[in-house]
């Protein structure tokens, strides 16, 4: 269970609360106006973001954990591949970050690129890459890392609309098989609708507690209603 | 938090650098400022401040004047060529001193080209020593830099502007005044106090071609007082006066040095065309002109140093030797210490920006003169001719290199370093995988700068060395103080093929190292 307690995160001219927990395995989408602090949110979990009050994982506080150390994969809006290494080796931070590769770590490397669809390419760098197989290469080594939390801050908005539902349903596959805890910062709601039974809602200072999604957006709150414009 | 911070050891590390850095120049300062005999300059001091601001002014006016039509037509004009002649502006700043003022002898001296030139016509010949001769060396080496400066200014002006200038159809003469003209004023303040600043540091040039009490400069003075009156007094309150004229000026240059005063364009590569008519023939005058001051020295030097191979004295070697030893020691040291400081100023230890910039305010002869001042008399000074050139060399190069470095850096941590934290990457791992691939262009470019400045620096080395430590260009100084032109010029040409050589060797690695 990822729970956040009592979590205040203050900026200059910012502000933001979040008091709620969501269960292992949960899909939950993190929706709200921009600016209101949902990236904010998902790099205070990742550990890039200084707070008060607590951010605990199956109980364990990640307060002591360094990002590297923290149970969790984020995706960034962009750069989630370093430029001068290979796609290989891009995976292969997540299986070792000195890169210490052993054959079989190479022949697993091998097998996960084929899994997102990007087989036979490890010796590729990111810029002979189009924008949706970068989107996977950054998933692959998601699941190569199989951390119990996937952050998703955003990483497929630069995609057209097709794209953008096939990356969001390898996601869901990918976070079946590993069963992770996945938060994705979304500003679409079809998105919402699509992957997340959870709907998180970020406005006016406070990230809500989670609620079914379909329910959310069925009777939506007037911050919500200003922010779809409906 | 740790993960923003950076890790503990870096930090520290990052301080301990700072404060030795800040230790070996404020700390010579200090000491210099200690022993200064009596705060009273004598006339022969008050010379050699007079003489010293009057040609660093003459020289950064001289520069800056000269390269805004030079660089006028080289923004404006595309020629077969332009891209060399630009690269070529580079190589004074490698170009060790002694090398160009060999140069500038075998094209001004009195049997050269130029007072062939003036004799046949009838006219006086011109005296490269003194004043003019200073002048002269100034200029030849700081023209490149003010031309590369005022380009860049040029090259800042958003293409759009012309655009619109043109297409509201204004003369040139307005498209300077509404364009270029702001843009100098933005633009020249920096560059003469670069220049400035570059000028009154200088001792080489003073050395080979200044001297006697009516041109000398404070850093001349320097070694003089130490080296041959042995008068520890004088020579640590010239240090002294040199600090704060250094310091004063670096103050001034770093507020007067400032960003571009046009917005930003949209960086399309727009082709403006260039005036016609006669404004095309001067500036082919111009740059034929540049390019002729600027390359005749260095085929002047090349001449006369071809014969001179043959006649090399066998000291030149182990010279050479020493040479290479001290400038690659000094560009890692410089390179390592560089990194350090803008890793820790781009995670936020502010403070260490000054420090790096620290060197800038004093100069070679000021660390030298503290630094023999601390080891006096317990250690003989010749014992530590080598370690101290390297320090004193990786200390000068640092603030180009920091500065090099820094946005690099920042940019760096800003597109990567979440990521690298987030798939824990740290400590030499990340140093290895991230930090000096992503970093190998401006290293490996930076250490060459490096290298090549300690590779043909004649400042500090004077004042420590004896025969059996001295460097390369120390002994073509002596050689040129014995009338053996030739070997000089022949040792000149060994020294200026290494520089190059070490400078390219270095920017090799960086180019590909960052393939990506």
């Amino acid at each position: 269970m990822l729970r956040l307690e009592y979590l205040d995160i203050r900026q200059e001219g910012f502000h933001l609360t979040a008091n709620w927990q969501v269960a292992k395995g949960a899909k939950v989408a993190v929706i709200g106006p921009s600016g209101a602090g949902k990236s904010t949110l998902l790099m205070a979990l990742a550990g890039f973001v200084a707070h008060t009050g607590r951010i605990t994982w199956e109980g364990e506080d990640l307060a002591a954990l360094s990002p590297g150390e923290r149970p969790l994969s984020i995706l960034f809006q962009d750069q989630n591949l370093f430029p001068h290494l290979s796609l290989a080796q891009n995976l292969g931070l997540g299986i070792s970050p000195r890169l210490h590769l052993t054959a079989g770590d190479h022949a697993l490397i091998e097998t996960t690129l084929a899994r997102v669809g990007l087989g036979g390419m490890g010796s590729r760098k990111p810029a002979q890459l189009s924008g949706g197989q970068l989107g996977r290469a950054a998933l692959a080594r998601a699941l190569l890392r199989a951390r119990p939390i996937l952050l998703l801050d955003e990483p497929f908005a630069a995609l057209g609309p097709a794209l953008k539902a096939e990356m969001l349903d390898l996601v869901t596959e990918t976070a079946d098989e590993t069963e992770a805890t996945v938060l994705m910062v979304t500003h679409d709601p079809a998105d919402a609708r699509r992957f997340a039974e959870l709907t998180v809602l970020v406005a006016d200072g406070v990230a809500a507690a989670p609620v079914p999604t379909a329910a959310l957006f069925a009777n939506p709150p007037s911050a919500l209603r200003d922010y779809l414009g409906a | 938090m740790a993960s923003r911070a950076g890790p503990i050891t870096a930090r520290a590390t990052a301080t301990l650098l700072g404060l030795a850095v800040a230790a070996l120049t404020l700390g010579s300062a200090a000491l210099t400022a200690g022993h200064a005999a009596d705060w009273s300059l004598g006339p022969a001091d008050g010379a050699a401040l007079r003489f010293t601001l009057l040609q660093a002014a003459l020289s950064a006016l001289v520069s800056c004047l000269l390269a805004i039509p030079l660089a006028r037509a080289l923004a404006r004009r595309r020629f077969a060529g332009r891209a060399l002649l630009i690269r070529l502006m580079a190589a004074p700043f490698l170009l060790p001193v002694v090398v160009a003022v060999l140069g500038l002898l075998a094209v001004f001296g009195r049997a050269g080209p130029v007072n062939a030139a003036l004799v046949s016509l009838g006219l006086p010949p011109l005296s490269i020593f003194g004043l003019h001769g200073v002048v002269l060396a100034h200029v030849f080496l700081n023209l490149p830099l003010a031309t590369r400066m005022i380009l860049q200014g040029w090259q800042a002006i958003p293409s759009e502007r012309f655009r619109l200038a043109i297409a509201l159809g204004m003369p040139p003469s307005a498209q300077f005044r509404h364009l270029e003209a702001p843009m100098l004023r933005g633009v020249l303040p920096g560059a003469l106090a670069t220049i400035f600043l570059l000028c009154l540091t200088s001792f080489a040039v003073a050395l080979t071609l200044g001297g006697g009490p009516s041109a000398s400069t404070i850093e001349l003075s320097i070694y003089q007082a130490l080296r041959f009156e042995f008068d520890l007094g004088r020579a640590a309150l010239l240090a002294a006066l040199q600090f704060a004229l250094c310091a004063a000026v670096t103050l001034a240059t770093l507020r007067l040095t400032t960003g571009s005063v046009f917005g930003p364009g949209l960086g399309r590569p727009l082709h403006i065309p260039a005036p016609q008519g006669w404004r095309r023939w001067i500036d082919a005058v111009v740059i034929v002109l540049a390019t002729a001051f600027l390359l005749g020295p260095l085929l002047g030097v090349t001449f006369r140093g071809l014969p001179g191979l043959a006649e090399l004295p066998p000291g030149v070697w182990p010279a050479l030797a020493r040479s290479l030893a001290v400038a690659v020691g000094s560009a890692l040291l410089a390179s390592a210490i560089a990194l350090t400081l803008a890793l820790a100023v781009a995670r936020g230890q502010g403070w260490l920006e000054l420090t790096a910039m620290l060197p800038l305010s004093a100069s070679g002869l000021v660390i030298g003169t503290g630094l023999f001042l601390a080891v006096h008399p317990s250690i003989q000074p010749e014992t530590l001719a080598l370690p101290v050139t390297l320090a004193v060399n990786a200390a000068m190069a640092l603030p180009y290199l920091f500065r090099l470095l820094l946005p690099e850096t920042r940019a760096l941590l800003a597109d990567y370093g979440r990521l690298s934290d987030s798939l824990g990457l740290s400590g030499l791992a990340r140093l290895r995988l991230i930090t000096l691939p992503r970093l190998a262009r401006p290293l490996g470019f930076g250490s060459g700068l490096a290298a090549a400045l300690s590779m043909g620096d004649l400042g500090v080395i004077a004042l420590f060395a004896s025969e059996r430590s001295e460097t390369l260009p120390l002994l073509i100084q002596r050689l040129m103080g014995a009338y053996r032109m030739e070997a000089a010029a022949g040792a000149a040409l060994v020294l200026v093929s290494a520089s190059f050589a070490l400078f390219w060797a270095f920017d090799r690695w960086g180019t590909s190292r960052a393939a990506a």
